[in-house]
């Protein structure tokens, strides 16, 4: 570390650059990996991660894909601002999902309007309840956020799975584990003929432009960005804890419930024994790549989209391993950390690596 | 309920703790030394599955072991790297480490599914095997139960009684005095998340070579994360992770007995007991800030760079 100095003051350009070196870094390892694994690098590389966005459909699936991943991405990225880890986005996601799928059922035989803002409402809601556990316990026991979060992604799984081997299973469904299908009011309506994106999207991106609002423009927001720079500050200046600590999770609650929706009234169209392959833990990912910030939680969650679908495609035409998805994800973190390094420190040229302390404020 | 289904269920107590022991005491030692690695899930899982593929290519069941400890080490060393030398935040880098973990683990283990291997043999003693009601109930375990147990004890005199264990203290309490006095604060605590990689990593392994010889992929389960919250459990210290673990193992092998002890709940509800269980739990040890303040590393989660 010696050829490394602090720099001054955090480099603002580094910070914005730092997220492309990573996506950079992970393309580049990709292909490498793609060599290893026998294929032929550049077109592995085309179907992974340029095919699959290049048509209309591929475009309408990477929006699909993307919505979970925004909404989840921004009810963390807002916590983590707030040093509130909140981790357990995919369990707040499943029982929205579980709570929009119930009102679903039980107005099985309603065609009417109401009925799906009430499945939004209830997922929200459904989410919140979920995301006020850890906030309870956190600002009534001085509990961690993170393992209680995390205890209850792993309760909502098995809530999940009991629901469809048991009370909601589709009693014409064969035994297989899963609800009846909704009927047509309670799903989401799709933005456009042919694509399977639905309003949801919408939603999400309604999320993004509140989630900038109540940031930077709201006192609400600051105060939970102080009490995350700088906690000192905070408590001298009396933000209240807790308060932040509730707001971080209901504000997650809620937009991961909404995620949970528009995976079961969107293209699973039942409740079925997963409703997420893990959006909810990609989303830290993305909340991180996207600097915690509303419009960079966007394009993060349309790069963490594209990992998904090209897997997909990458396992249809290369037969390769559909793992290799969660794995590009995990690099992806590791370079991002590693490159916001240089957002502190920077490399000493070695010409000045002679004491430079009269040199300090020049 | 009759003896036999208690002395079943209390032998695969011990099987079902014995991974937790693993974890838990390698994350102690480094949480001693002021580190938090929140990636024990990852690097139990990579433990697992790599455990597994040397024991199922070569057929040896201590290569196995050895190359889960190594793939423990591995991932451990990119969390050090990124955290020790690169100074990067030790929350985010430990979720990394269990993402990538999760991963990596699924993308090695892709193809292994469905196969199986011979499990770590139980150990037969002379004579005291075959007690009645003792034999099966001590003294006929694998290995690494007992391995585990002497593991407790060793740490336990290591931490406590040892020079080194002084300085692992030393450093966890205050990097920057024991640096002062001319420790090397970086070197020691890459040795302790080294360790905490390859106990993870082991732990893995006795979940896919001795529990269920097979490898699943997130099989797990978030054991992981109990083991970290074990950890907070057992105020750091080694007897805690032991009666910690016990209990957990416990209340994990619950799901396969209930019935047999006639308990006519669904199985997902008792499957949800070991995560209900670590989260009243830690409530009952956090509610006092008192316990945690007194026993927590000083320097727990925070970096320490030398001027």
């Amino acid at each position: 570390m010696s050829r490394l100095e602090p720099r001054p003051e955090p480099s603002r350009r580094m910070m914005l650059a730092s997220p492309l070196i990573a996506a950079l870094a992970m393309l580049l390892t990709g292909s490498v990996l793609f060599f290893f694994l026998g294929q032929e690098p550049l077109h592995a590389f085309y179907v992974y991660f340029i095919k699959p966005a290049s048509s209309w459909y591929g475009v309408g699936e990477l929006l699909l894909k993307a919505t979970p991943l925004i909404l989840c991405g921004i009810g963390l990225a807002i916590g983590f601002r707030a040093n509130v880890a909140n981790i357990g986005a995919d369990g707040q996601l499943t029982m929205g999902a579980i709570a929009a799928g119930s009102v679903a059922l039980y107005f099985d035989d309603v065609q009417a309007g109401w009925l799906l803002p009430l499945m939004l409402v209830a997922g929200a809601l459904g989410g919140m309840a979920w995301a006020a556990i850890p906030a309870l316990l956190r600002t009534r026991f001085n509990t961690s956020e993170i393992l209680v979060s995390l205890m209850l992604v792993y309760i909502a799984y098995l809530y999940l799975s009991y629901l469809v081997h048991g009370p909601l299973r589709d009693p014409a469904g064969f035994n297989f584990p899963q609800s009846k299908m909704f009927n047509d009011a309670a799903m989401l309506p799709l933005l456009m003929e042919g694509l399977r994106t639905n309003a949801a999207f919408l939603i999400a991106l309604l999320a993004v432009a509140g989630a900038w609002f109540f940031c930077s423009r709201t006192f609400a927001g600051y105060r939970m960005q102080v009490s995350g720079v700088a906690p000192a500050a905070a408590l001298y200046a009396g933000f209240s804890e807790p308060r932040n600590v509730w707001a971080a999770f209901m504000i997650s609650g809620a937009l991961s419930g909404i995620a949970g929706v528009g995976e079961v009234a969107g293209p699973l169209g039942q409740l079925q024994p997963s409703v997420s392959p893990g959006y909810g833990f990609a989303a830290i990912i993305v909340a991180y790549v996207g600097r915690l910030h509303p419009l960079g939680v966007l394009l993060a969650a349309l790069l963490m989209s594209l990992l998904y679908i090209g897997g997909e495609a990458a396992q249809i035409e290369l037969q390769l391993p559909s793992a290799i998805t969660g794995l590009f994800q995990g690099l992806l973190l590791f370079y991002l950390l590693a490159a916001d390094l240089f957002i502190h420190y920077r490399f000493k040229p070695r010409h000045r690596a002679a004491p430079a302390a009269l040199g300090e404020n020049a | 309920m009759n003896a036999e289904l208690l002395i079943a269920f209390l032998a695969s107590t011990a099987g079902a703790a014995t991974p937790l022991i693993l974890a838990s005491l390698g994350e102690l030692v480094t949480e001693r030394s002021g580190v938090l690695n929140l990636g024990l899930e990852g690097m139990m899982l990579v433990g697992a599955v790599s455990g597994f593929a040397v024991t199922l290519g070569t057929g040896s069941m201590t290569l196995g072991l050895l190359a889960a400890m190594g793939a423990g080490l591995l991932m451990a060393l990119i969390f050090g790297v990124l955290v020790l030398s690169l100074q990067t935040n030790q929350v985010a880098t430990g979720l990394a480490l269990t993402l990538f973990g999760i991963g990596l683990s699924a993308f090695i283990g892709h193809g292994l599914a469905g196969q199986t291997v011979a499990p770590l043999p139980h150990l037969h003693f002379p004579l005291l095997s075959d007690l009645p009601f003792v034999g099966p109930l001590l003294f006929r375990f694998d290995a690494l139960v007992y391995a585990s147990l002497l593991l407790v004890a060793g740490i336990s005199w290591m931490l406590a009684r040892s020079r080194l264990g002084l300085v692992i203290r030393a450093v966890g309490e205050s990097p920057h005095s024991a640096h002062a006095i001319g420790f090397h604060v970086t070197g020691l605590r890459y040795g302790t998340v080294l360790f905490g990689g390859a106990m993870a990593g082991l732990g893995g392994a006795y979940m896919s070579l001795a529990l269920t010889p097979m490898w699943v992929e997130g099989m797990t389960a978030g054991r992981g994360w109990i083991a970290l919250a074990q950890v907070v459990f057992a105020t750091w210290k080694p007897r805690g992770v032991l009666l910690g673990a016990y209990l957990f193992g416990g209340v994990t092998v619950l799901q396969f007995h209930g019935q047999g002890f006639g308990l006519a709940i669904p199985s997902e509800f008792l499957s949800m007991l070991p995560y209900l269980a670590t989260i009243v739990v830690l409530v009952l040890i956090c509610r006092n800030p008192q316990t945690i303040l007194l026993n927590k590393p000083m320097s727990l989660g925070q970096n320490f760079k030398a001027d």
